[in-house]
């Protein structure tokens, strides 16, 4: 069977949800949310320091989104922004899930992949040695913080990052993360 | 050399750097998209303020959240505060965090392995 946005979508929003969308990723937006989200966890988490790690990764995770959506196959372009991403964020258990979906092109899917199970085999001062180096070696863009988001959620979380390609078409593929906190 | 004084946004911080008294402030929230903007002038700051500093330059940083993105930065305001102390400066940092927030620690404790000036953390208890 083909992969489908809205099925994924229906799928991600299990358990408790706090927050789930499906859209243009826009910096308006992720302030929105943001905002959205703090006043939300103020009500229902008591210790500020679960809190400020939900924040920080939640902060990462959309601000990785925000820099990495592929501008969209022109097939579903027609009824989507080119924008694309779906996040939801959710109670499971005791833990919180923060969930974000995005198109990614196939050429790109190799590398990435490589990357995210390199993160998921470091342990904990392996991380924060990788952070360290990339933070002092590696120039970043204006656009995004040279790889470093990923390194962060990973550190923050222990490792606890799960991922899938879903194969869309030739030339895209849609790309889950599941962080764990 | 004119002060710097930024008011605080939920996305980026209050600011006060003052060349007349020595002292640097960066407090709040450093989380905005993209970084490199709000922070570019405040290096360039640091630039022209190490020209002729104080005999002792006093850092506070205080930070609630910070992003990925503003690390690189933050670590480019050390660099220039490195410099400063190269030059035979003194410079005292004094990095805060709250009460068992060791993320926060921890980041400040990584800058300070980068930059080799001793960072006094500072536990903010409410």
């Amino acid at each position: 069977m083909s992969f489908n946005i809205d099925e994924r979508y229906k799928k991600l929003n299990k358990g408790e949800v706090l927050l789930a969308y499906k859209g243009s990723i826009s910096a308006e937006l992720i302030t929105n949310v943001l905002g959205v989200v703090e006043s939300k966890l103020d009500h229902v988490i008591d210790k500020s320091i679960t809190k400020k790690k939900i924040y920080n990764i939640l902060v990462e995770s959309l601000q990785n989104l925000y820099h990495h959506v592929d501008d969209l196959p022109d097939i579903i372009n027609e009824s989507m922004d080119i924008h694309f991403g779906i996040f939801v964020i959710s109670k499971v258990d005791e833990t919180y899930q923060i969930r974000t979906g995005n198109f990614i092109k196939n050429d790109k899917i190799q590398k990435l992949r490589e990357r995210l199970e390199k993160i998921k085999s470091l342990t904990k001062e392996e991380l924060k040695d990788l952070y360290k180096f990339v933070l002092n070696n590696q120039k970043f863009s204006d656009k995004g913080g040279g790889g470093l988001g990923l390194i962060d959620i990973a550190r923050r979380t222990e490792g606890r990052i799960e991922f899938e390609f879903d194969n869309f078409d030739d030339d895209y593929s849609f790309f889950s993360l599941n962080i764990t906190i | 050399m004119e002060s710097i004084s930024i008011e605080g946004t939920p996305k980026t911080p209050t600011v006060n750097f003052d060349a007349t008294t020595g002292k640097i402030e960066i407090k709040g929230r450093s989380i905005p998209e993209n970084s490199i903007e709000f922070y570019r002038p405040l290096v360039e700051w640091l630039e022209e303020y190490s020209s002729e500093p104080q005999k002792l330059t006093s850092v506070n940083i205080q930070l609630e959240y910070f992003n990925t993105s503003s690390s690189k930065c933050i670590l480019d305001v050390f660099k220039k505060l490195e410099a400063i102390k190269k030059a035979r400066n003194e410079v005292i940092i004094n990095w805060y965090y709250e009460e068992d927030d060791e993320d926060m620690l921890e980041a400040g404790e990584d800058y300070e392995s980068i930059i080799r000036i001793p960072f006094k953390m500072i536990e903010v208890v409410d």
